[in-house]
């Protein structure tokens, strides 16, 4: 049985690392509809032109929304 | 029976899905318009048959003409591109000459409900063992907007400058009392929920109609005065529907004009293909 952890130990420990995405764009497929960038609940995306770049890649949450809903199998995200 | 609880799809890992084990080598990018709901659609689909299990040679997709008919060329499995219109009628052969496979249809609204009606009803009717894949986006996409056998009554199309007065099919209904045995509607829009459709449908002995909501921002949506494709999902395939089980708790005035989606229908019939082998069987003696 593990013991329990301490209010003040909880409070000092430090912040847990936040997990990293990386986002891949495949710029020859992207044909620049900007659904995944209207659709990013996180605001992580942007129009670069006619295709689409990352804009804040640290608010990254990992949903893969922007995937799931490219027509064009233009953008995947890894975990890092 | 509507709104019951779904089949649930195999655990899928938070990383991203390898398309490119189903999609022919070279192909993409692919011909439709940006913005199109179709490559969704596709996606969806991809991942439904991975997380069924069904090999590449277990499949074969059949096709007429349009929009939504040149999904067999992107994927890598038997792929069967025919005459506009019959690809059910095809599909039908496929499937009684190798009953083994599972045998798909993308067809879209014009194709399957207008040139294909016939053949749709009944595919419908004999309950014979395939999944047949509406793509529904209200309107002739690939011959530049003309107005479809679905096109909502109002709406501008090429063929109806000043609106369509045309009453619309409601393919769900037509399909079920035609004699289908798993009726389903689902978005482009609401993709995982998508994805879980088709692996029911995909599970399913008999005829499988789904219809399915996308978009074509390139005529339909232009012709409307809605400015882009996110706005068109927002519009018609999120505000534009109701998923079954909600349904049934809100008052009549909410649900105007607005369509059911999930799967609306669910039922046990002998399948075609078994009935015709026994026939077999029991004359040969």
């Amino acid at each position: 049985m593990n013991e329990k952890e301490t209010v003040k130990e909880v409070a000092t420990k430090p912040p847990r690392e936040k997990k990293k995405w990386n986002i891949v764009i495949y710029e020859e497929l992207c044909k620049g509809c900007s659904i995944c960038v209207d659709f990013c609940p996180t605001d992580v995306l942007t129009m670069k032109g006619d295709v689409v770049a990352v804009k804040a890649l640290e608010r990254c949450t990992g949903c893969q929304l922007c995937d799931l809903r490219c027509p064009d199998f233009a953008i995947q995200v890894f975990p890092e | 029976m509507a709104g019951e609880a779904a089949v649930k799809v195999p655990y899928r890992e938070k990383r991203p899905f390898d398309y490119s084990q189903y999609i022919r080598k070279g192909k993409l990018p692919h011909i439709w318009c940006a913005g199109c709901g179709h490559g969704i659609v596709l996606k969806s689909l991809l991942r439904a048959i991975h997380a069924s299990g069904l090999s590449k040679d277990e499949i074969c997709m059949v096709s007429g003409i349009g929009c939504s008919s040149r999904t067999p060329g992107y994927v890598d499995f038997n792929t069967l591109h025919t005459l506009h219109g019959r690809a059910i009628a095809y599909a039908t052969g496929v499937k009684l000459a190798k009953p083994n496979l599972k045998v798909f249809v993308a067809t879209g609204d014009g194709d399957a409900l207008a040139i294909g009606g016939n053949h749709f009803i009944h595919a419908c009717r004999r309950n014979i063992d395939m999944v047949i894949l509406v793509y529904n986006n209200y309107i002739y996409g690939m011959t530049s907007g003309q107005a479809s056998p679905t096109t909502p009554q109002g709406m501008v199309a090429t063929t109806s400058r000043y609106g369509h007065i045309d009453p619309p099919f409601d393919t769900c209904e037509m399909a079920k009392a035609a004699g289908a045995t798993f009726v389903a509607r689902g978005t482009a829009y609401h993709c995982q929920e998508l994805e879980k459709i088709f692996y029911e449908a995909i599970h399913h002995k008999g005829t499988a109609v789904i219809d399915i909501l996308d978009s074509c921002p390139t005529y339909y949506g232009r012709l409307n005065k809605m400015k882009s494709a996110s706005e068109m999902m927002l519009k018609v395939e999120k505000d534009g529907t109701v998923p079954v089980a909600q349904a049934a708790k809100l008052p009549p005035e909410k649900l105007e004009g607005k369509k059911l989606r999930g799967i609306l229908y669910r039922a046990e019939r002998p399948e075609y293909c078994e009935e015709y082998f026994k026939l077999i069987e029991r004359v040969h003696g």
